[in-house]
């Protein structure tokens, strides 16, 4: 199943500037963007562009990958915390999968991160590699 | 005139050194190594394309160009012979990925080798024409050569961006000149995966003949000399031939090593000088001319003479600089990863 190219360019925002919302009441920032902050119904938001450093919280390797990441596999899939706190989930890339450790600091970088098929669309946006600089 | 406010660069982790790619096909590494002076090459993994490169070299030249927001971009011109698509623009995906949309004007060009410098060439036009406060050059490639060919053991990745601007420059364009004839030197023809090539006579009356022509244009059009400069970047198709192309001028060794790349990067197509330019202003101090002539196939050179200004030494260190992504951090793959990285293996799926 890949995804539909109407989706995908909904979400560029996200996608390929990691833009964020950040609530004035509670200065909580959410990603993807919410339109209410669910902890006190505020509306009243700014729009953020996280950082693009962080550091893996926890991760898990997909050895048996969707069709659309078989070539690719396998590969790792982390929960990383931004330098600002933002907690996101993202594909690694640039890494043997036996290196990836909890703690490991990341970039964030501009990858594809899909394609239909062999006439589709491609598409692109954030993935995490080692930070080495 | 128009010059450079902020520069980066981007290039692949992964290298395949030429005796991996020689053991394959029963090529003489030795030969390669000494005849064309290449030594390994850089080669993008799956996910990264021209538009990935472009997007992390443009990201840098922002954080040089320090006070230029995406939004006041007034045009993104993309250089290179590997668009991802066939039609569909490179520019209007990094443009977006920038935050530069959607008041902006977009082409993506094309002319063998030499896009990347005719991207920076029409963007400082615009400066100089009145037209826009910013302008964006990329020239980036993921460069094809095809299995066995003697190209298989040059072609390579990589990007390098440029704003431009009139104020707050990091190198002023004192001078262009353009050079080009009709030469059928090298070419790749619709649905082809790989491009071709006439062996040796895309030197002399190829490379050669252009480059020179190009570089001994610009210099009395300036009424300058090859020892006036602090540096020279020349298109790197290998590592030999900027090197001949230099020493024949009148140009030295020093001043073509900051830029001189391919020996260990390979060629990165329309890429090629203006990444050896960024690995040149990395290192460049205030007041230093820097020489800068393209080759593209087919035929043409671009020229630049560059004088670099004070304020390099506050945006130098500002991101990564382009040695540290040609020598560090390095992952060596096998022929196996390289084919299947490049998408040469056929799957019938």
């Amino acid at each position: 199943m890949t995804m539909f190219s109407s989706r995908n360019w909904r979400e560029y925002p996200q996608r390929y500037r990691m833009e964020a919302v950040k609530f004035k009441k509670s200065g909580l920032t959410f990603f993807p963007p919410r339109d209410i902050d669910p902890t006190n119904g505020d509306v009243e938001c700014e729009k953020v562009n996280l950082p693009d450093i962080g550091k893996i919280l926890t991760f898990t390797v997909v050895r048996i990958a969707p069709a659309q990441w078989g070539d690719v596999g396998p590969y790792g899939i982390a929960i990383v915390e931004l330098a600002d706190g933002t907690r996101l989930m993202g594909q690694m890339t640039d890494v043997d999968v036996n290196e990836i450790k909890i703690g490991m600091e990341v970039r964030v970088e501009f990858r594809r991160v899909q394609q239909e098929g062999h006439h589709g669309v491609l598409s692109y946006g954030y993935k995490f590699v080692p930070k080495w600089w | 005139m128009a010059g450079i406010v902020g520069y980066g660069a981007h290039l692949p982790r992964h290298r395949i050194k030429v005796e991996e790619i020689a053991k394959v096909w029963g090529a003489d590494a030795p030969s390669y190594k000494k005849g064309l002076m290449l030594r390994e090459k850089s080669v993008p993994p799956p996910d990264m394309d021209t538009i990935t490169l472009s997007v992390e070299a443009a990201r840098r030249a922002l954080v040089r160009a320090q006070n230029v927001n995406a939004v006041d971009i007034g045009a993104i011109y993309i250089g290179s012979e590997s668009h991802p698509y066939a039609v569909k623009p490179s520019g209007t995906t990094v443009a977006e990925a920038l935050g530069a949309t959607p008041d902006i004007h977009c082409a993506d060009f094309e002319f063998a080798c030499k896009a990347g410098s005719e991207a920076m060439y029409v963007a400082m036009s615009h400066i100089d024409a009145g037209q826009m406060d910013f302008a964006l050059a990329i020239a980036a490639d993921t460069s094809q050569g095809a299995p066995s060919d003697a190209l298989e053991f040059s072609a390579a990745a990589g990007a390098g961006a440029f704003i431009m601007g009139r104020e707050n420059l990091i190198a002023d364009c004192l001078y262009t000149h353009s050079y080009m004839t009709d030469m059928p030197d090298f070419w790749r023809r619709e649905h082809e995966f790989y491009p071709q090539h006439a062996g040796r006579f895309t030197g002399e009356e190829a490379y050669f003949a252009h480059t020179k022509g190009a570089t001994q244009a610009i210099l009395k059009k300036s009424n300058m000399k090859p020892e006036d400069f602090t540096y020279a970047v020349f298109h790197q198709p290998n590592g030999k031939f900027p090197q001949r192309v230099a020493l024949e001028q009148g140009f030295t060794q020093e001043q073509i090593d900051p830029g001189w790349l391919s020996p260990t990067l390979g060629n990165t197509y329309s890429g090629a000088s203006p990444i050896g330019l960024t690995a040149t202003l990395d290192v460049a101090k205030p007041g230093d001319m820097i020489l800068m002539c393209s080759y593209g196939s087919g035929a043409g050179s671009d020229a630049f003479i560059w004088k670099v200004t004070d304020r390099i030494d506050e945006v130098r260190d500002l991101t990564i600089k382009t040695r540290k992504l040609l020598e560090e951090n390095l992952t060596y793959i096998e022929y196996g990863t390289y084919a299947k990285f490049r998408r040469k293996i056929i799957k019938n799926a």
